[in-house]
């Protein structure tokens, strides 16, 4: 699904075509809002397990721990809203919007392609190959680095939120199951913790490949999650 | 033949008088938190209902949950349920022992063939074929198996048989094992803490005696009317959560103000037990009313979960004193470190190929 192979197969249309239309307008969507919606989560959970200094006053006069899991709450029910709509939109948009949701680890080619790009990172190779959508490392690292650790924020999250909603709370009927394989809802939370350390971890390659990427290979990177289109330097290949 | 003996029967001929026990029906439908109504259930269910032996074993265990048991709050609560309604063996309080003693099993398995509650106080250790807990000359374990064949439920009474609690702890070198991994044809109601609270325990052993079921139970076997809230959700010192407002250290201006005891390790948030609405010695205080934290005695695990005293679980795989945060911090400062290094051979290399093509 490359370029790389559709234009070596038809290299005529190689020159024609520098600009592809890559990523659709929800899923830069999804993209931005998520970046948002993380930054706020981590900040927010982090103060939720580390929380500020005591507040002078009246405990009535106050609501500050209250207004933090508030954001935290609700910026985390927006978030898995959008990530259902992205899920969605992996169903019916392009190609592209799929990557992220799997490794085709059966696919030989998808290793080959894999040991290019990490010859590439380890400057074994001298410039790296073009794709459309992610390239096969990139994909490789989004699956278990983001996509998973995204959807078990998400059920972790409902299960927890759950204990102060009440057994009732339909996020229990979801995903109460999570207390069955860890009793102790304490394990859940540093789970829930240790997730958003992952994810911070994942964002911090993230920028940075994108930004090198961005500089260093042979196609856009940063505008293309703004703009959507991909657009390739240079004409060979 | 004589109509079968009530607990009725039983209590008016211990010289209970009829008053105390309306009293006692009462004070336990309000404590199971039924409508009025059920205090005349519960009242007509022990005067014509056959009485339900309970027996109680001894595991692995320190006996908290007795000490706990006969300290229910009403006296007669402990009078009605220890002496009168059922408790046919208890081999730490009984008067009989040896023989004698083992012979109230054989008849109560015989003569009450899967009617009798079996409650169960502690765990089996399963190393070494069970000889860690040698009770009335065999493993407990056996003795155990061979009482649940015909009992109709049995109580997990406190940690130890819910979960396994210290005796468990890592490594746990004796192999002791909660009884819902030992036993597996019986329902089994989980009635967790260290111990559990009194007024919960008799509540628990009111509620199936009188009607002969067990009650709602939740995902992990727990009964609901007790174990559906966490100790945070009812805690008097919530609102001091909410506003943040936190003791910081012990002995501190918030110490003594009452403030939130989150940033000492409480476990409230993630412990479900009643003691923040039930409490302890006849409703007269609980852990973090006497400002300490809850060590969440009640939960899976709690003696292997690191300090009582910190908010973050140790995660003792990376290092004695980790947490997820020192965890995450590791990290990102290693993969931080890693970036910096890849950026900067990057760069270097961007010169030296730039300078190559510029020679040529």
């Amino acid at each position: 699904m490359t370029t790389h192979e559709s234009i070596a197969a038809d290299g005529e249309q190689a020159i024609e075509c520098q600009n592809v239309y890559v990523y659709e307008a929800p899923v830069r969507i999804w993209h931005w809002v998520s970046v948002f919606l993380i930054l706020t989560l981590a900040l927010t959970g982090y103060l939720i397990g580390s929380p500020l200094s005591s507040v002078p006053g009246e405990a009535s006069a106050n609501f500050l721990m209250g207004y933090i899991r508030l954001l935290h709450f609700a910026a985390g029910q927006v978030l898995s809203v959008f990530l259902i709509l992205r899920v969605y939109w992996a169903f019916v948009g392009n190609v592209h919007a799929r990557q992220i949701f799997y490794v085709p680890f059966w696919s030989g080619r998808f290793w080959k392609e894999w040991l290019d790009e990490v010859r590439w990172y380890t400057f074994l190779a001298f410039q790296p190959k073009k794709y459309v959508g992610h390239n096969p490392l990139a994909q490789f690292t989004m699956f278990p680095m983001f996509t998973l650790p995204l959807f078990l924020m998400v059920i972790t999250g409902f299960a927890l939120y759950s204990e102060g909603a009440g057994r009732d709370n339909w996020g229990y009927a979801l995903f109460g199951w999570v207390f069955s394989i860890w009793p102790n809802s304490q394990d859940i939370h540093t789970f829930h913790h240790l997730g958003m350390w992952v994810i911070l971890v994942f964002v911090m390659v993230h920028i940075y490949v994108a930004v090198r990427e961005d500089i260093m290979s042979r196609q856009s990177i940063i505008s293309s999650i703004i703009s959507g289109e991909r657009l390739f330097k240079d004409r060979e290949d | 033949m004589t109509a079968a003996e009530t607990f009725y029967d039983v209590i008016r001929r211990q010289g209970i008088t009829r008053r105390s026990f309306t009293k006692f029906c009462s004070l336990t439908a309000a404590s199971l938190g039924f409508g009025p109504g059920a205090a005349r259930a519960i009242a007509m269910a022990l005067e014509i209902k056959e009485r339900v032996p309970v027996i109680w074993m001894h595991g692995l265990e320190c006996t908290c949950c007795s000490e706990s048991f006969i300290r229910s709050a009403h006296p007669l609560v402990k009078d009605v349920i220890l002496s009168m309604i059922s408790l046919d063996y208890d081999d730490t309080i009984m008067a009989a022992a040896g023989n004698q003693a083992e012979a109230i099993l054989e008849k109560t398995k015989e003569t009450y063939k899967g009617k009798y509650i079996l409650a169960v106080e502690g765990n089996p250790p399963l190393n070494e074929g069970g000889m860690f807990c040698i009770d009335g000359g065999r493993p407990f374990v056996e003795k155990l198996k061979w009482m649940t064949e015909d009992a109709f439920a049995i109580i997990a009474w406190g940690a130890c048989a819910c979960w396994g609690c210290v005796q468990a702890a890592q490594p746990n070198p004796t192999q002791a094992m909660p009884i819902d991994k030992v036993i597996f044809d019986k329902p089994i109601i989980k009635v967790p803490g260290c111990p559990p609270i009194a007024e919960v325990m008799t509540g628990v052993v009111t509620f199936i005696t009188t009607f002969g079921k067990l009650p709602e139970l939740d995902r992990q076997g727990r009964p609901k009317m007790f174990y559906s809230q966490r100790i945070h959700d009812k805690c008097y010192r919530r609102p001091h959560f909410d506003a943040g407002q936190f003791v910081e250290e012990w002995d501190d201006e918030g110490a003594r103000k009452g403030y939130c005891l989150y940033k000492m390790g409480c476990k409230g948030p993630t412990t479900y037990n009643a003691c923040s609405t039930v409490r302890w010695n006849g409703g007269v205080s609980f852990p973090i009313q006497s400002g300490h934290g809850c060590i969440g005695c009640s939960e899976d695990g709690f003696w292997d979960n690191g300090s009582f005293y910190e908010r973050l679980t140790s995660l003792h795989q990376f290092g004695i004193e980790a947490n997820a945060n020192k965890v995450g911090l590791t990290a990102t400062g290693i993969v931080g470190g890693a970036i910096a290094a890849h950026a900067a051979v990057t760069a270097v290399k961007r010169i030296t190929a730039k300078r190559k093509k510029a020679d040529v």
